[in-house]
């Protein structure tokens, strides 16, 4: 019997633990778990593990549940919070230009060559909003004030482009302050809570194709379009983040500018 | 009130267990949990059917995610309460071990190690929880328990003995 056994992988001895494996594997791995040692014992950790993190925190379903967690409170407050959207959206803004500007050197030493220095000033902005739950945006995307309000301080015309292909929808946007002068971001959502920004400043620097950058766990796409720099900031996943990226090239695109196929580092 | 809210209520408590061992910090777990229950009641009119928990988990997985981005710029500290654990040798010391263990993955890891065996989720929920491949989940659990194993056995070697 032995010798007609396909050998167990690692992944079929998770799936083994996990109830995931279809039952007719089922006594092959157990025939195989019986006849080494080394991988029993491996399983046997796991199961521990699993005992030990249910032990930790299976209890917390029987504890009282807070009051701040409770749903008719938290329907009122957010209605309650909307009576405040106009001190809310001058809080934001006060907080939103701080923040900004304390932040501003903060990354890799503030050492960072000019060309770049708007993509380092994007990403930060990301990192700092997309945490932001309440107030992730200033102005709100339903606003008719907001694109002309960001083209006005920014000084040049800005248009969203729609990514509700990728299920991201624009929410709203917000002024900043950059090293060359005001700056805008937009902010986008997915129906999970997954957020991407496109942050847009006067741009001293020629025309570019694509650009990819990446810092930690976030990533941008950056590229320079006439007198415009753009940034589409999100998770630091390549693939789908160029995809996103790409998208917004096209759709922004001043007719003008290098093929987007030449794509750089 | 609704179907929607009934179920959304019911999903609080798997949601803060979930949250807690995904922080290890009570505040903070309640602050993702309450979070989380802010956006979907928010995006009540978003949810086309479906399996409201699941759609919870995925909020609140995302919403950890963009927590911890946004804290990656900042330099790495430990909570107190770690270093008195180090020292510790009581009763607690067991419980105190794995937090410490789930505090040395990546959060990705360590949230598909959690969906899977503290709120029994199947690999292709978690899947699509984590907008990954399903093979990427195994990969993030095999690496979940390999790290939490070597963990354990650097801590805790005369306790093993013992088993």
């Amino acid at each position: 019997m032995t010798e007609r056994t396909v050998p167990v992988t690692e992944d079929e001895l998770h799936a083994f633990v996990d109830g995931e494996l279809p039952a007719d594997r089922r006594q092959e791995v157990e025939a195989w778990l019986a006849a080494r040692p080394d991988d029993a014992a491996r399983l046997a950790a796991w199961r521990s593990q699993e005992d030990a993190i249910r032990a930790q925190y299976a209890s917390v379903v029987d504890e009282p549940i807070p009051e701040r967690l409770d749903l008719d409170r938290l329907t009122r407050r957010s209605r309650s919070r909307r009576m405040l959207a106009a001190a809310a959206v001058l809080v934001a803004f006060l907080a939103g230009s701080a923040s900004g500007w304390l932040g501003r050197g903060v990354w890799e030493g503030g050492n960072v060559p000019a060309s770049r220095a708007v993509v380092v000033e994007a990403l930060e902005a990301h990192r700092l909003y997309i945490a932001e739950v309440r107030h992730p945006v200033e102005v709100a995307a339903d606003a008719k004030h907001l694109l002309p309000w960001l083209s006005r301080k920014v000084g040049s015309p800005l248009r969203a482009p729609n990514l509700k292909s990728f299920g991201l929808k624009l929410i709203g946007g917000r002024l900043l302050p950059g090293t060359k002068g005001p700056a805008a971001l937009l902010m986008y959502e997915g129906p999970s809570g997954e957020r991407f920004t496109l942050y847009f400043a006067r741009a001293t620097a020629p025309d570019s194709a694509l650009r990819y950058r990446e810092s930690g766990q976030v990533a941008a796409f950056y590229w320079v379009d006439g007198e415009v720099s753009y940034v589409i900031s999100g998770p630091a996943e390549r693939n789908r983040l160029q995809k996103v990226a790409e998208a917004a090239y096209d759709q922004l695109d001043g007719g003008r500018r290098p093929q987007r196929s030449t794509l750089l580092q | 009130m609704n179907g929607f809210r009934d179920s959304v209520e019911a999903a609080i408590p798997a949601l803060r267990r979930y949250a807690r061992a995904l922080t290890r910090d009570r505040d903070l777990a309640d602050d993702l949990v309450q979070d989380t229950l802010v956006r979907a009641l928010r995006s009540e009119r978003l949810f086309h059917g479906g399996d409201i928990r699941k759609w919870l988990y995925t909020i609140l997985t995302n919403l950890n995610r963009n927590r911890l981005r946004s804290l990656a710029r900042r330099p790495a500290s430990v909570p107190i309460e770690d270093f008195d654990a180090v020292q510790q040798a009581g009763p607690e010391a067991g419980g105190r071990d794995i937090d410490r263990a789930l505090g040395t993955l990546t959060d990705d890891q360590r949230a598909a190690l959690l969906l899977v065996v503290l709120e029994g989720l199947s690999y292709r929920e978690v899947a699509e929880i984590q907008g990954v491949p399903i093979g990427t989940v195994m990969s993030r659990l095999a690496r979940a328990r390999a790290q939490v194993k070597s963990f354990l056995d650097r801590e805790r070697p005369s306790l093993r003995r013992i088993k």
